[in-house]
């Protein structure tokens, strides 16, 4: 298959989007995106979870409109999904109730094949993904690789232009991630997929680094692209290799960098009340803290031999480092984490020691959390409804990150009983003995 | 048609010959093709209301009877599942039609059923003067409306919770709104759609046999079936016949399920969503034979071919063309709009129900209504709560033991599906024979046939409690009372809920067949809202039949918004583990 690498398959200029918040406001998703997706390359999007890389990815299928901007597929305006472009799912997205070759088959519905024709061509997208024998197979049979090659073949079976994966192999263990992502390799690189372009939404840097050829990371809250890196490494790539090494470290340093500056900025806004916080339970703290603290660390580790060692991807362990960081138990520079005095106290105390001194660090550096604990101390009866805070806190976040902050908060709050959390009346209450 | 892709795909034809299953296969097709075919010529056949067709009592008659009352069960439910389709589609996709016809839904399925039998007979016996068609319709509306309304919430339900993957997935691949209909929307609901289907199959057969044989005001009206077969056993006093009529409802159920639903839900495993296989795959002997049946599959395989092809095709709408200018109204103001028309629309109904009402209703009706309204709510409180405190702790032991819920969950199934008002001739006999205050006697026939939902669904929930609840309970040595109230009851109880709504509305329901009761010519009045309304249909006093409906809807609703909806919530949110 040609590719004409000065072609572009798709492009997006000043895509922006925003979703209504509650209060019927807009709140931005994904901001000022510019980019360009020439033949032949395989693009990578990494970003946090709440960076809207999987929003962007659903616009340039067409699945999800702009708020505002422009997107075009081969020199037109793409307004809904479009014959050529064709999605991997995270999830799979298979139909239960259809058997390998109807999945596969369902892809080409929308063409009004032939009967004979459409049954060829999903039969030899069957035999290339490697699902020969499994036609008849309904999904729940397979195990999680087989059905991600039945969602490949699917793809595949249309003949696209644009190949759009959405974070393909997190859902697959280790090893059947990587036998998928070799196999996809071979086949796109032995050019057997009629395939110009991939769009890859990924969260898993090593996992960007050993597919694309370019790699956009995305900031959050809004989304923007916050920097642009080449892969110049030929393939098959190794993940061995110094090279690779180095643009692997090159991202923890650019994703930590930009932890640090947002976590600083959050601090100077409202008081640091609406600091987004990471729903990382205590034991997840603790844990990270302890290994950090042991050999061969002694308190300080490159966050990309960490995440190979505790086998945490990013969306993982940037949550960690992030709280840990607000926590001042450990302080991330340049691709590194290092703990504090206070957490290397941390790692050596008993539980009692260790909740006296996480409710100190709570109360000190984490504003919302002593809000809510003054507001608790001050109010007759000690106790506080949900709903106010959660007002508060969606002026300035999102509901899924007003969410995800409050539930970190009742968390960390109940582990240093500071406060408890009452679900079934949504109350806050001080913790005086009344707890359930 | 089930396809089997390595038949298709050119696998060699030696299995396709005739078998002993093809022979069975067919015979039984064509047994049951030419049964129903004899039942529904006879259902165009001229129809004189003065002379109707004689019944007879001789049990010989039976199984006719039994057939065309079964093809009304059939044809309602085809009629049922095309109001569905047609119903719940707009209703899930547009939400302005969604304002209006989920709400209605809900009353419609509140309103009590036999109460407007008496208008729907009149309507249709008029619309196809001189031919059986007439009371044929009304009866089969009449079932009819017993099956629909559950059916379209169920799809209604599954449309808007089609998961947002699947739902990408078919967008992506540009779907027609028929392709996506076929392809995602119908298979994703088909489970809980083939289970409502079941459900409202047993509530059907209860008003076939109310809606066979009634007479509203001078109507007279009398169908060959089991309902009418009845009826006139009960005109005549004939307990054995009421036996006979029993037994042929018995076998005619049996046969129906082996026939219809097994064949159904073991075909519709493949539509469960959860991508796990299934512990249990339900079987049936039906559906095995057709599967082996391989030469007769091959020679209806083009058959089922062509319906695949058309279930695929993409019949899309054309898009609207360019040049045509938009009507653009922003999203408020058509809002506005909207409401505007439906106020409207509210207001004038309303004002002509009370043109209607007002020259023969005064509000002393309205108070007898309510306050016999009163006495029946009063009798369904307390038979649920004696049915609860009977068959709470019996489906809780059943269902602990699962070599027994596997023997008895099929009876208390059967005995939902059972229509109890069969078994009501018998309940008077005893009243008149001991005397008894039919006030308090005829109670218990209210709830003679809907009790069976609790016991079922408190055995499924007990079977489905986790086994590793009951050991930690067990090892913490909690026992008596406190396992009782701690463990079990919270651990059944969206199941007892769930069970104890379908028991509550349907004892409403039966309360206006079960309230007021002949025995040849012995009348026994139990006096509530379900005798008022069966005395003011006898009478043909419609403005009170409406009344008593209307006011039976009301304490429906109401005891659904207040009472049930929040224990189902509470049932939900505090059983969740995650």
């Amino acid at each position: 298959m040609d590719r004409e690498p000065n072609n572009p398959v798709i492009e997006m200029r000043k895509v922006c989007k925003a979703f209504a918040k509650p209060s019927g406001e807009p709140l931005a998703v994904l901001a000022d995106i510019d980019l360009s997706l020439p033949e032949g390359e395989i693009l990578g999007l990494l970003g946090r979870s709440g960076s809207g890389k999987s929003t962007l990815l659903r616009i340039a299928g067409g699945l999800v409109r702009p708020t505002s901007g422009e997107v075009l597929y081969r020199g037109q305006p793409l307004s809904e999904p479009a014959e050529g472009i064709a999605v991997v799912f995270q999830s799979f997205a298979l139909f239960p109730w259809l058997t390998v070759l109807e999945n596969v088959e369902a892809g080409l519905d929308a063409l009004g094949l032939a009967h004979d024709e459409a049954r060829r061509r999903a039969m030899s997208a069957i035999d290339l993904i490697g699902l020969d024998g499994f036609q008849s197979a309904y999904p729940r049979e397979l195990s999680g690789g087989m059905r991600q090659r039945v969602g490949f073949a699917r793809a595949i079976v249309i003949e696209p232009v644009l190949l759009l994966m959405d974070e393909p192999f997190s859902a697959l263990d280790v090893l059947t991630a990587e036998t998928l992502r070799t196999d996809f390799l071979d086949l796109w690189i032995e050019r057997q997929l009629p395939t110009k372009s991939v769009l890859l939404v990924t969260h898993n840097i090593e996992e960007a680094v050993m597919m694309c050829d370019r790699i956009l990371v995305l900031s959050t809250n809004p989304g923007r692209i916050a920097a642009e890196i080449p892969v110049p490494l030929a393939h098959p790539r190794n993940r061995l290799d110094g090279e690779f090494h180095s643009i692997v470290d090159e991202f923890y340093s650019i994703l930590t960098s930009r932890t640090t500056e947002s976590i600083g900025a959050q601090r100077k806004i409202h008081g640091g009340l609406a600091q987004p916080l990471p729903p990382v339970t205590t034991n997840r703290l603790a844990g990270f803290i302890e290994a950090l603290a042991s050999p061969p660390y002694q308190g300080r580790a490159e966050l990309a031999t960490i995440a190979g060692t505790l086998a945490l991807d990013i969306g993982e362990l940037f949550p960690i480092a992030e709280a840990l960081h607000i926590l001042e138990f450990a302080e991330l520079q340049e691709g590194a984490i290092k703990l504090t005095a206070a957490g290397r106290v941390f790692a050596q105390s008993g539980t009692e020691e260790r909740k006296r001194l996480f409710s100190e660090h709570l109360l000190q550096f984490v504003p919302l959390a002593a809000h809510i604990h003054h507001v608790l101390t001050e109010r007759e009866g000690h106790l506080a409804p949900i709903v106010r805070f959660e007002s508060e806190l969606e002026d300035h976040l999102n509901p899924s990150d007003t969410e995800k902050t409050l539930r970190a908060v009742i968390g960390w709050g109940r582990y240093a009983e500071l406060f408890t959390y009452d679900g079934e009346t949504r109350t806050f209450s001080a913790r005086n003995g009344s707890a359930t | 048609m089930e396809q089997h892709a390595e038949v298709l795909i050119g696998r060699p034809w030696h299995q396709r010959v005739p078998t002993w299953r093809d022979a069975v296969a067919t015979l039984l097709m064509v047994a049951v093709v030419i049964l129903l075919g004899s039942g529904a010529r006879q259902m165009i056949a001229p129809f004189v209301t003065a002379q109707q067709p004689a019944i007879s009592l001789s049990p010989a008659a039976l199984p006719v009877y039994a057939i065309r009352t079964t093809l009304r069960m059939l044809a309602a439910l085809a009629a049922s599942l095309i109001f569905t389709f047609i119903y719940a589609t707009p209703a899930a996709k547009s939400r302005r039609a969604e304002t209006v016809l989920i709400p209605l839904l809900d009353v419609l399925q509140s309103v009590p059923v036999l109460g407007y039998l008496s208008f729907t007979v009149v309507f249709f016996v008029s619309l196809f003067p001189g031919t059986a068609l007439g009371p044929e319709l009304a009866a089969i509306f009449a079932i009819f409306t017993a099956q629909a309304w559950n059916m379209a919430f169920s799809f209604y339900q599954s449309l808007i919770t089609i998961p947002a993957d699947l739902d990408e997935a078919s967008r992506g691949f540009r779907f027609s709104g028929w392709q996506r209909f076929w392809r995602l929307e119908v298979p994703f609901a088909m489970p809980g759609l083939i289970w409502n289907m079941m459900m409202s199959m047993s509530g059907g057969w209860f008003f076939v046999v109310a809606s066979e044989a009634i007479s509203v005001g001078s109507i007279q009206m009398t169908l060959p079936g089991i309902g009418s077969y009845v009826a006139l056993a009960i005109q005549q006093r004939d307990l054995a016949a009421v036996g006979w009529a029993i037994v042929a409802m018995t076998i005619t159920i049996l046969i129906y399920d082996q026939l219809l639903f097994r064949p159904l839900v073991a075909w519709a495993d493949k539509f469960r969503f959860e991508q796990t296989a299934a512990i249990v795959v339900p079987r049936s002997w039906v559906l095995d034979l057709f599967r082996g049946a391989r030469f007769l599959r091959f020679l209806v395989e083009p058959a089922g071919l062509a319906v695949q092809a058309g279930l695929r095709a993409r019949l899309a709408l054309p898009r609207k063309p360019r040049w045509l200018p938009v009507f653009a109204l922003s999203r408020r103001a058509a809002d506005f709009a909207w409401f505007a028309f439906l106020l409207a629309c509210l207001a004038y109904v309303g004002w002509k129900l009370v043109q209607f009402a007002e020259p023969v209703l005064s509000w002393a009706d309205v108070t007898i209504a309510v306050s016999n309204g009163v006495l029946t709510l009063l009798r369904v409180v307390v038979l649920i709560t004696l049915a609860t405190v009977v068959w709470v702790p019996i489906g809780v032991g059943v269902g602990l033991r699962p070599k027994l819920a596997e023997k008895v969950q099929p009876i208390a199934q059967f005995l939902a599906a059972f229509p109890a008002n069969l078994l009501f001739p018998v309940a008077v006999f005893l009243i008149v024979k001991y005397a008894l205050d039919p006030r308090i006697w005829l109670s218990p026939l209210m709830i003679l046939g809907t009790q069976w939902y609790i016991l079922f669904n408190v055995i499924a929930g007990a079977s489905a409690f986790p086994t590793d609840f009951r050991e930690a309970a067990s090892s913490f040595r909690i026992r008596g009372w406190r396992w009782w109230r701690q463990v079990m009851l919270p651990g059944i109880f969206p199941y007892y809920v769930t069970g104890a709504i379908t028991a509550s509305g349907g004892a409403w329901n039966a309360s206006i067949v079960s309230e007021a009761v002949n025995w040849g010519p012995t009348k026994l009045n139990g006096s509530g809202l379900g005798a008022y309304i069966a005395q003011m249909t006898e009478a043909g006093d419609y403005p009170r039949i409406a009344l008593g409906v209307a006011v039976m809807s009301v304490f429906v609703i109401t005891m659904n918004r207040l009472l049930w909806r929040p224990l189902y919530a509470f049932a939900q949110r505090r059983t969740r583990l995650d």
